[in-house]
Parts: C-alpha cells; sequence; structure tokens
C-alpha cells in the first residue's frame, strides 16, 4: 500500500512539469500584449518598455519560464501585475472560499443524488422512479447561470430572504456566511447532483440484482437492510470515485456561479486575471489546481483501494 | 426524499433570513461594474479605480460642471506670462490619514513620484513638468519645459492625487494595497474581487460635510445581478447601469436615477495608415470614409440601441461642450449623397470593410445597427467581434479597417484630440497624419485662453472632420442608480461618485 503511494507521488513529479511548462506555454499563444493591456488608456511607449523590463517580457519565452520556476521552488508564484500583490497571497485569499463553496455544493450533491439514485433504483420502473429521473435531467441540463439569476430573482428580490450576492467568511459570522453561499453551492450542486444520481441508480440496480442480494432477501433480511447494508455500500464505490473528480472540478473555480454570485474565488480570480493577461496570477491558479486536482484523483484510488480488498494486489 | 430535501432548503433560507441582513444607516455600498486595479495613485489606469479614489484621495484640484478646475487640496493657481511657471497656493491645516501634514513638501514628494516612480502612469501627464520647488510651506512651483496648458486639468485627477510621503516611503511598490492620502475616508481593507471597505476620516479638512460613516465598494460585473441587489437592498448606489434598465428604474419609486453626458465619446477609428488594410478604398478616399459617416443615422441608433438616452454628436467633445464647434453641426444621414460620394470616389460596390468590435453586448448590437445601415449605401461591414484585450493589440499592429472604440475623455479637449490624431502619437491606431494638424496641435497646447485655443482648434476640427481617421457618433451618459434614500448626489461630467455631502436618510 505504501510504496503504491509513494510511486504514485513521484509518477507526479513529471506530471507536474508537463503541466507547468503547458500552462506556460498556451499562455504565451494568448493574442493580445500584456504590456499594452496593463498600460491603460494613455498607452505611453517609454511606459509600455518599462513594464516589459519589469515583467521581463522583453526576454525569451524559455528564459522566463526558468525564472519563473526558479520562484516556484522557492514559494514565489510571482508578483500579480493588475494588483501589485503576491500571486500566492492571492490564492491563500481565495482558497478557503473556493473549499467552502465547493464542499457544500459537494454536500448537496451527494444528498440529493445518492438519495435520488437510490430510490428511484428500488423503486424501478414506478412513477417515483420517471419522476426522480426527469428532476436529474432537468439538474443536468439547467444552465448554472439561468438557475443562479433566477434564483436571485426569487429568493433576493421577490421574497428578500437572501443576499443576491457577495460573500461573508465563516470565521465572521457563520450565519451571513450560510445565507451568502447556499444560493451558489445549490446552483452547483444541483447540477452534479443528477449526474451523481445516474450513477447512483445504475450502480443500484446492477447490485439489486446480484446474488448476494438475493441470499440477504433469502435470509429473511427486511428490505430496507438489504437495500441500505448490503446493496448500497457495494454501489457506492464508483460514486466515491466520480464525486472525487467531480470535487476537483469544483476546485478549479466555478467560473459562471462565482460570477454571477460574486463569490471571490478561484474563478472569479483567473477569469480577471486572462482578461487583463496577467500571467503570474493565471500560471499560479492554474498550477495550484492542477496539483490539487492530481492530488484528489491519488486520494480516490487510495479510498477505492482501502473499500474494496480485491484491488490490493 | 424531496420533501426532506425542500424542508432542508426551507430551513436554512428561513434561517437566513431570520439573521436581518440589514446593516447600519451609515453604511453605504456601492457596486462597482469591474474590479479596480491597484489603489497607487501613480500607477492606477482604470476607470473604475477612479471612483473609489474619489473617497480615498483627494486632489490639488477638483472640476465643476462647466469643467473648470476649482479648489480642493491646492487653493489657487497662477500661470506666469511665459506659461513657464505655475505657481500652486495649498491650502492649509490639511493632514493625511496617517496625521502627516499635507504641505508643500509632501506636495513636491508627490508629484516627483508621480514623475519618476518606475511604471508610474502619471508620468507622460506631468511630462511637461521640469523641476517642482517649495516656496514655502503652502506654495509649490512648478517649473515647465515648454507651456503646457491642459497641466491644471491633469492635476484635477490621479496625477493631482496626493500621497502621504511617509507611508509612501516606506511601503514602496506596494503602496497600492493600502493607499493614505488626504481624502474624506480612509483605507480600512481589501479583499480582492469580492470588496473595498473604507470608514470616515475624522481629520479631514472639509469634515462637517461628510455624513457617511463607512462606504463598502462591491465589484459585481453581471449588470443584471448589480441591478438585483440595488433592488433587494443589498446595495444603495450602483455606477455603470445599463441604458435598457432605466425604465425599470425609473418606474421603482424606491430608486432614483443620476445622469451626466460623459466627457468621452463612442466612434468608429478607421485604419488610413497602418499596412495592407489602409488601402482598401475606406482607408484610402476621404470621400468613401464621408459616405460611411453619412449613411449613419445617429438618432436611430440611439433610439434602438441605447432608448434614445444618449447624446449624439460629430466631435471629440459633446455638443454641450465649451469647445464643441457650432460650425459644423452633426449630419444627418443621406444616402443618396452617400451614393454620389462612393461614385465619384470610383469603388466598386459592396466595399467589403473588415469591422473589428469589442466583445461587449450593447456594442455589438450598436455594430450591428451601424451596419445594417451601411448596407443601404454599400458597404458591406463584416463584424468581427474580439475580445478587448486582443483587439487592441490587433489595432496597434493595423490588422483591421474600421474598429469600433470608445474613449472615457479627459476635462481638457487635449486630452480628447492629441494622442489620437498626432502623427506616432501612442493611440493614434488610425495611422493618421498631417504636418499641419500636427502643427495646430502642439499649438493649442501652448496657448491658455478658451477663445484663442478654440479658434485653433476651428481648424483642427475642419480638417479631421472632413479627412481624419475617427468617425464619433455619440456620447454616453453615465447611469447611476441608487436608493431614494441617498441624498446629495452630485453628478460632474466625469461621472465618478463624489461621497463629500452624501446623506443616508
Amino acid at each position: 500500500m505504501l510504496t503504491l503511494i509513494g510511486r504514485r507521488l513521484v509518477q507526479l513529479i513529471p506530471t507536474l512539469f508537463f503541466v507547468s511548462v503547458i500552462i506556460f506555454s498556451l499562455q504565451q499563444l494568448l493574442p493580445g500584449d500584456p504590456a499594452l493591456v496593463m498600460a491603460g488608456e494613455e498607452k505611453d511607449p517609454e511606459v509600455i518598455e518599462q513594464i516589459r523590463r519589469q515583467y521581463r517580457l522583453d526576454q525569451p519565452v524559455p528564459i522566463q519560464y526558468l525564472y519563473w520556476i526558479k520562484g516556484v521552488f522557492t514559494g514565489d508564484l510571482g508578483e500579480s501585475m493588475r494588483l501589485k500583490a503576491p500571486v500566492l497571497q492571492l490564492i491563500l485569499q481565495k482558497l478557503p472560499v473556493t473549499l467552502q463553496l465547493a464542499t457544500m455544493a459537494m454536500a448537496i450533491a451527494l444528498l440529493i443524488g445518492v438519495t435520488a439514485g437510490v430510490v428511484s433504483a428500488v423503486k424501478r420502473d414506478t412513477w417515483i422512479d420517471y419522476a426522480v429521473n426527469v428532476i436529474s435531467l432537468w439538474g443536468i441540463s439547467t444552465p448554472n447561470f439561468w438557475l443562479g439569476i433566477m434564483m436571485i430573482f426569487l429568493f433576493a428580490v421577490t421574497l428578500g430572504w437572501l443576499p443576491a450576492s457577495g460573500y461573508v467568511s465563516p470565521w465572521q459570522d457563520w450565519r451571513q456566511s450560510l445565507a451568502t453561499t447556499i444560493m451558489p453551492a445549490f446552483v452547483l450542486g444541483n447540477a452534479i447532483a443528477g449526474v451523481i444520481m445516474r450513477h447512483t441508480r445504475s450502480a443500484m440496480l446492477q447490485a439489486l440484482q446480484s446474488d448476494y442480494v438475493r441470499t440477504a432477501r433469502a435470509k429473511g433480511l427486511q428490505e430496507r437492510t438489504v437495500v441500505m447494508k448490503h446493496a448500497m455500500r457495494n454501489a457506492l464505490t464508483p460514486v466515491i470515485t466520480l464525486g472525487a473528480l467531480e470535487f476537483g472540478t469544483l476546485l478549479s473555480g466555478a467560473v459562471l456561479t462565482e460570477q454571477i454570485f460574486t463569490i471571490p474565488g478561484f474563478g472569479k480570480l483567473i477569469v480577471d486575471a486572462v482578461f487583463n493577461r496577467d500571467y503570474a496570477v493565471v500560471q499560479g491558479v492554474v498550477l495550484v489546481t492542477a496539483t490539487t486536482y492530481i492530488i484528489l484523483n491519488l486520494l480516490a484510488d487510495v479510498g477505492y483501494i482501502l473499500v474494496n480488498p480485491r484491488l490490493r494486489g | 426524499m424531496n420533501r426532506r430535501l425542500t424542508t432542508a432548503l426551507l430551513a436554512a433560507t428561513a434561517l437566513a433570513a431570520s439573521i436581518g441582513l440589514a446593516s447600519a444607516q451609515t453604511t453605504l455600498r456601492i457596486g462597482l461594474a469591474e474590479d479596480p486595479d491597484v489603489l497607487d495613485p501613480s500607477l492606477a489606469r482604470t476607470y473604475v479605480g477612479r471612483i473609489v479614489f474619489a473617497s480615498l484621495c483627494d486632489k490639488l484640484f477638483d472640476i465643476d460642471e462647466k469643467l473648470n478646475a476649482v479648489p480642493q487640496l491646492a487653493l489657487s493657481h497662477e500661470t506666469a506670462d511665459d506659461g513657464k511657471i505655475v505657481t500652486i497656493t495649498l491650502r492649509p491645516n490639511v493632514k493625511f490619514h496617517d496625521g502627516e501634514a499635507m504641505d508643500a513638501e509632501a506636495v513636491k514628494f508627490s508629484l516627483e513620484r508621480h514623475m519618476t516612480m518606475q511604471g508610474s502612469f502619471r508620468r507622460p501627464e506631468l511630462a511637461s513638468v521640469d523641476k517642482v520647488e517649495v516656496v514655502d510651506p503652502l506654495t509649490v512651483r512648478l517649473h515647465l519645459k515648454t507651456p503646457f496648458s491642459p497641466l491644471i486639468s491633469q492635476l484635477t485627477d490621479r496625477a493631482g492625487m496626493m500621497v502621504s510621503p511617509k507611508a509612501a516611503k516606506e511601503a514602496g511598490e506596494r503602496f497600492g494595497q493600502k493607499p493614505v492620502c488626504a481624502g474624506p475616508y480612509k483605507f480600512v481593507e481589501r479583499v480582492p474581487q469580492d470588496r473595498i471597505v473604507v470608514e470616515k476620516f475624522g481629520d479631514y479638512w472639509d469634515k462637517g460635510k461628510v455624513h457617511i460613516h463607512r462606504i463598502v465598494y462591491q465589484p459585481i460585473v453581471d449588470s443584471t445581478v448589480r441591478l438585483a441587489n440595488l433592488k433587494s437592498g443589498q446595495l444603495d448606489l450602483i455606477e455603470r447601469m445599463l441604458a435598457t434598465d432605466i425604465k425599470e428604474v425609473r418606474g421603482n419609486p424606491r430608486l432614483k436615477l443620476a445622469t451626466v453626458t460623459e466627457i468621452g465619446y463612442q466612434s468608429i477609428t478607421i485604419n488610413v495608415g497602418k499596412g495592407e488594410p489602409a488601402k482598401g478604398p475606406l482607408g484610402s478616399d476621404p470621400r468613401v470614409r464621408k459616405a460611411l459617416e453619412l449613411s449613419i443615422d445617429r438618432d436611430a441608433l440611439n433610439q434602438v440601441v441605447y432608448n434614445g438616452e444618449y447624446v449624439v454628436g460629430n466631435q471629440w467633445v459633446s455638443p454641450e461642450h465649451p469647445y464643441y464647434q457650432q460650425k459644423f453641426p452633426t449630419p444627418k444621414r443621406d444616402v443618396a449623397k452617400a451614393k454620389e460620394l462612393i461614385k465619384q470616389a470610383g469603388a466598386p460596390t459592396p466595399i467589403a470593410v473588415d469591422y473589428m468590435v469589442p466583445q461587449n453586448p450593447e456594442t455589438r448590437q450598436a455594430a450591428e445597427v451601424i451596419q445594417a445601415m451601411a448596407a443601404e449605401a454599400g458597404f458591406d461591414m463584416k463584424i468581427r467581434v474580439v475580445e478587448f484585450a486582443t483587439s487592441l493589440k490587433e489595432a496597434e499592429d493595423g490588422r483591421y479597417q474600421a474598429y469600433m472604440l470608445n474613449w472615457s475623455g479627459r476635462p481638457d479637449p487635449d486630452g480628447n484630440l492629441y494622442v489620437f490624431h498626432r502623427s506616432k502619437a501612442p493611440q493614434n491606431y488610425g495611422g493618421y497624419s498631417n504636418p499641419e494638424v500636427d502643427a495646430w496641435l502642439d499649438e493649442a497646447r501652448t496657448k491658455s485662453g478658451q477663445a484663442e485655443r478654440k479658434a485653433i482648434y476651428e481648424k483642427v476640427a475642419e480638417k479631421l472632420l472632413n479627412e481624419g481617421s475617427l468617425i464619433y457618433l455619440f456620447h454616453r451618459r453615465w447611469l447611476i442608480a441608487h436608493t431614494a434614500k441617498l441624498e446629495g448626489l452630485k453628478m460632474l461630467p466625469d461621472g465618478l461618485v463624489r461621497v463629500v455631502g452624501l446623506q443616508l436618510k
């Protein structure tokens, strides 16, 4: 087990190196000149030259990459050209926000998705099954921005129950924090719930038809115990993997949802950075999310092995 | 299970509602259209940043409704007869937020910082200043390299913002993370993309007129969401509302609308001298450009896209501006004449034009209306929607034939003219070059009387409006919507939210 984790961690190094090169070179392909964007409306040639020198934009791309990667190894992700603040500081500011939103969204997705999946598998081919299917299809196919704006109009403008947008940290005021994040978390969770529901349903159907469930039923166990203890536990393993992957995607920033609800997370940070050609910020955020994604993947694999002894080879 | 979920959600929302989301009455919450850049007057470059600076950093001078410079941190200014020495008298007993004195030494420090700091965007604005001399604690003298009449007008914007020398020396390049100026509000905190909080400054020189305790600036990019926040009471004021939302705001008794015509303009820049694309009929023949202008019905454009709320115009300043040349009124649409001009130019129709339009729903809609109008005169405007940063680069490199671009404007007409039409000037995207026009533009900078300058600009107008590279279309109105409880908002042509005198009832 330990060797496996060790091996995977070693594999992480070339992957991350590859990712860093890709991030850096793709970014250079973006049309537009960062110095020109930075120069604002005036665009004084002297100022533009100065910006180029200051941020080493006048150097060849491989040299720029070396400077950057050297900084990364010493914990310095560079400086935001637009905000004149260290990128690391910006990331540390946004990370808790994104983590909170992703966790809440995932909790909502699992709560709805798993419950709906199990119910529709157990009540297969009844009106309940059809209804749940329709609802989950709606969840998958509803655009986030539409649902978001509709919720704002209903809960914030018409009913006045929740703030339309903004963010409050839970350490500052947990109730306000909940009020500001519940809508975006629901919008994000709703989309994932549909996917999770479909997977749970098919896994449950398979499990319910398997021999051990028939044996359990033959032993005279209550249907509730058969479903919850025997079938569901086995059916959940693929759902865990799916959940981990979806969680990784959530961490890389929910751009549209953050934009609509004005949640200051990774999504908004990266969008602003891309439009302003603030290279250091884009590189920093992508590097951090790519690393997190890879680590989450690794954790999912480890978790998978832990719950499924057959995979321990 | 669905019932359980609904119950949980309802419980959560009810909980949130019961917390009571009202905040103290003396906090003003302002919704911004973008997240400002760095809050350092030397390094700042965005319009939205200026809205925040209006509460943080006072300037030597401010503007009035007629765009005259009026006293703020300075009381008066006097230019010597040769135009090369400007003496500024300062307001006594003014303090920075850190308690340091805002005196002549501090002014010298701030101006020199603007002029020498690495990456300072104020350097070109103050390029005419040779050195700054402290005469006495309340008097500074600016020695100029050459006479430069727009100088005082530059000091009504960021170049005129004074920073605490002590704080600026300590913070260096990081000053913008915690700016220390002499405005009515002092900096409290900033979370990028989330909020900027400022608090009333107890020692402000005009503190009797500052009534609101705290201001929170929140960037909300989506205009629908910004308005929704205002309607739900989460915000007290929003800037740069869409013209299409005006009806809704006017119909809401709890909201008020404040508007003023901008000092900038919206225009079509035409590539007349940059590379291959300039060689088409539009770029090479002024008659074809005139034909394009005549094919456009500015009033209809204004009605269709902007609810008729904007001000149509044909010059770099609006018809309400003191420097507007009455001799050249806005031409009416005349398709027959446009066709005639194209015929005279001998250009085969349809004339294909690579029409670059920056990505923005309103601009795009305006471009489509222009496309339809121009088609009737024989133009085939091929719209190419490009993200803004990319469009700048394309324009710089001359890879376009027509470019839909707006300019936020400067109080002095020089700021709307010089850099766009002077040969090889930084924003001369069209590549226009005419030695006569260059000489007039330079000359106007050395004259200080309005009549004298206006006479020079008349010659400039005659040339540019007939053969230049820009077709001016209209002037937007700054649209600010706010709660009816807010009183004392004074709108000036720069559209900034001036916070002194504001009251929340």
